[in-house]
């Protein structure tokens, strides 16, 4: 008679809880925000004073002057920033992949990821203003000008600044999801027989690769659509005022003393939560729409060969103007900080201090002790998480779980603004709002999916006969993840941490909601200083933003070379 | 000790890949022969415990008479060595056979350096496993594999990554060791001079004898 024998899968034991609690942490406060901003919208919120039903705050939302120019500043924002850095990003990609120059400039934008959005965005702020370094270099030349010019280049009413600054900072995200999704299309020998058939390489891969790469890439495009529509931070900093954009302007009414005003963010949120998913289903239509279109340009059979001459500089220049408008920024950040006076158009202030670093050397102490605090503790939840969801899949050996992938997302794709006004009054009336632990596990909804990214291709591409070897040597699954799994991956964690880390010090709207205002961070403070126009301190604080998550970087990368110095086998 | 296989069979979505029965008694190495993807490599996984769940196991597989076929792999004692030596990168040679040590061993230490003597690696227990070459990596490997105590040896193409001088070495170095512990050694490879060296009987994967 048979046996029935065990095979290489194994019980969970105690890791099989890590995805249900991974569900909870990130659908929960997705859903309960939802939820906290649906009810208030249509009045009822017992804690706020709202005990009926009531079509009130819609009213209230109505009756705002800016609402039809703020509705429009969000679907033409959303929609021009995803399709501008998605078409850069493939046409990078086509144009130069598989080159020395490729590799050049994946290796220059990729340092960009750990970047805080508002950093970036107050870097090209001071880029592009009347009195920035471009005008600077111009004048007085060529313009004439012998003071900044008056016209609107940041923060002007059509949006343009604010789609500038999502593009230059999206196409590195786009970019490192496409590299990531290359490597599972077979891309490099399709684009080669494309090639032995006589295309041009730009045509060749957009018709024989591309298709395949964007459905790989399609929940980061939405990620970059949803996030694109509603953002906060880059709004404030780069984006109109007079309206502002939806998004900013329900953050104002959530942050008037007078709660009844919560209502009506309330009522926007749900506006703007309706407005994406409005918008995604527009984006479905055009990928078919692309699809049917795309399918007849490939099977037409033009080789495209002229088209190389001009596209492949043309993603070069693009790629060059994108990467340098974001480190020109960060290099003005840096001189405006440290400036003494520095009187239009020099291109280098006459004198430099260090005036507004001491002067600002306590608050700065302080916030980066909050700021590590809090994304410490959130980013070894997220990797405690991440690694226990990721065992249990290894030990009973299933193929990854598409749906917890794909929920993976949802924090991403839900937009921040239309649930964390909905959290912020949960946490509010559980009276946790405002402490820096429930800051945290706020941060932890969209550290997690970071991580859980950033760890889970170098997971499952780990040999898995080195746990075999470390069985058959006596070894039970406990000591095999401790003793042989993560020692191996220290590099893929450090790296998963230093992502996770940067994510949760970019974070400005979950820290300034759910902190209730009291919770001080890199990030909240200078966001902040944007309406302020005072340079050298924006600079002072923008610059700090920045080097907290790029020493973290830079440590995740300098630590395994300098733990495993002596051992080569632990080389990437 | 013994490695008994009693009416092994192994399907994939109900075909059968391999099918058969084996006695190795102590001291001898039965070898298995075949092309490769003939299912091989798949026997070995499934007799150490770690068949993917897309195959069927049944038949039983008996260590010293008794049933190990429900066991998980760190529970049957069954050491394998396969082709890569898959040294744990991250330990150092002395940490790689320590690792192996059940934790009741006296005088670890002194246990490893005579492990790295028996095999001509004196002084290398410091060494980064990346740095050794081909022959001492198998060497290495085979004492891991035999500091852990096991009660049979598993061989899965283990000399193919060497040139032919190294090979007959190693191949003579790995064989005189499981003599002298009395270990049944299963030698999976498609190569008939591993084989002849082998020197007992050798079958296919469908349980019947080949000739060389």
């Amino acid at each position: 008679m048979p046996v029935r024998a065990t095979t290489g899968a194994r019980p969970p034991g105690a890791v099989a809880l890590f995805p249900p609690l991974t569900v909870l942490l990130l659908a929960g406060p997705v859903l309960a925000g939802v939820a906290g901003v649906l009810l208030p919208a249509f009045g009822f919120m017992p804690a706020l004073g709202g005990h009926a039903l009531s079509l009130d705050p819609w009213r209230a939302l109505w009756a705002w002057p800016g609402l039809a120019a703020a509705v429009r500043l969000s679907v033409v924002t959303g929609l021009a920033a995803t399709a501008i850095s998605l078409a850069i990003t493939l046409l990078i990609v086509a144009a130069w992949h598989g080159t020395r120059s490729f590799a050049l400039v994946t290796r220059a934008l990729s340092p960009l990821l750990s970047l805080p959005h508002a950093a970036a965005a107050f870097g090209l702020a001071f880029l592009i203003a009347p009195s920035g370094w471009i005008a600077r270099a111009l004048s007085p030349w060529a313009t004439g000008w012998d003071r900044p010019p008056d016209f609107l280049s940041v923060n002007d009413p059509a949006g343009l600044a604010l789609i500038a600054g999502l593009v230059i900072k999206e196409i590195p995200f786009l970019l490192l999801m496409t590299l990531a999704a290359l490597g599972q299309v077979d891309a490099t020998r399709s684009a080669l027989v494309a090639r032995t058939m006589g295309y041009g390489r730009v045509s060749g891969w957009m018709k024989a690769v591309a298709p395949r790469v964007y459905a790989q890439i399609r929940l980061p495009v939405f990620a970059v659509l949803a996030y694109s529509m509603s953002v906060v931070d880059v709004a404030l900093i780069l984006g109109p005022t007079r309206p502002p954009t939806l998004a900013v302007q329900i953050v104002d009414w959530m942050n008037r003393p007078d709660l009844s005003h919560r209502f009506t963010a309330a009522a926007g949120a749900a506006l703007q939560l309706a407005l994406v998913v409005g918008i995604l289903a527009l984006w479905f239509a055009g990928e078919r729409l692309a699809g049917a279109l795309g399918r007849c340009w490939a099977t037409g059979g033009a080789r495209g060969r002229r088209l190389d001459p001009v596209l492949r500089p043309l993603a070069l220049v693009l790629a060059g103007i994108s990467a340098g408008a974001v480190f020109l920024g960060l290099a003005g950040l840096a001189i405006w900080s440290v400036a003494g006076m520095w009187r239009f158009p020099d291109l280098i202030p006459e004198s430099f201090s260090l005036r507004h670093w001491q002067g600002q050397a306590r608050g700065l102490g302080a916030a980066v002790q909050v700021t590590a605090l809090i994304g410490v503790a959130s980013t070894l939840a997220a990797l405690v998480l991440a690694v226990g969801c990721l065992e249990r899949e290894f030990r009973i050996r299933r193929p990854t779980d598409r749906r917890l992938s794909a929920l993976i997302y949802l924090p991403l794709i839900v937009p921040q603004v239309a649930f964390l006004p909905g959290l912020t009054t949960l946490a509010l009336v559980a009276g946790v709002g405002g402490t820096v632990a429930a800051v945290a596990v706020a941060h932890l909804v969209f550290v997690l999916p970071y991580v859980f990214l950033a760890l889970s291709d170098p997971w499952r591409a780990w040999d898995t006969r080195c746990a075999t070897v470390g069985h058959s040597l006596g070894a039970g699954p406990n000591r095999v993840l401790w003793a042989i799994r993560l020692p191996m991956l220290t590099r893929a964690l450090l790296i998963a941490a230093a992502v996770g880390f940067a994510t949760s010090v970019a974070q400005y709207l979950p820290t300034l909601l759910v902190g209730a205002g009291r919770v001080a961070t890199l990030t909240t403070e200078a966001v902040a200083l944007a309406a302020s126009g005072n340079r050298r301190l924006i600079g002072v604080w923008a610059v700090m933003q920045m080097a907290l998550p790029f020493t973290v970087f830079a440590l995740a990368l300098g630590l395994p070379a300098l733990i495993f110095a002596r051992r080569r086998g632990m080389a990437p | 000790m013994t490695l008994e296989l009693d009416r092994i069979t192994i399907a994939r979505d109900g075909a059968p890949l391999v099918s058969l029965s084996a006695r190795i008694e102590p001291g001898q190495v039965l070898t298995l022969m075949g092309p490769s993807g003939c299912g091989k490599s798949t026997l070995l996984a499934a007799i150490i415990g770690a068949l993917p769940p897309v195959f069927a196991l049944s038949g039983r597989i008996l260590l010293e008479g008794r049933d190990v076929t429900a066991l998980p792999i760190e529970h049957r004692r069954i050491g394998i060595l396969f082709q890569e030596a898959t040294l744990f990168p991250h330990l150092s040679v002395a940490g790689n056979l320590a690792f192996a040590q059940p934790r009741r061993t006296p005088d670890r230490g002194a246990r490893i350096d005579e492990a790295l003597a028996e095999a001509g690696l004196e002084g290398f227990g410091p060494r980064d496993p990346a740095t050794l070459s081909g022959g001492q990596r198998a060497r290495v490997a085979l004492m891991r594999t035999l500091l852990a105590e096991p009660r049979a040896l598993l061989l899965d193409e283990p000399f193919s990554g060497l040139d032919t001088d190294r090979r007959a070495r190693i191949r003579d170095f790995v064989f005189q060791r499981a003599r002298e512990r009395g270990l049944p050694v299963l030698l999976v490879t498609h190569d008939a001079e591993d084989a002849r060296a082998a020197g007992g009987h050798v079958l296919g994967v469908d349980g019947l004898e080949t000739d060389l």
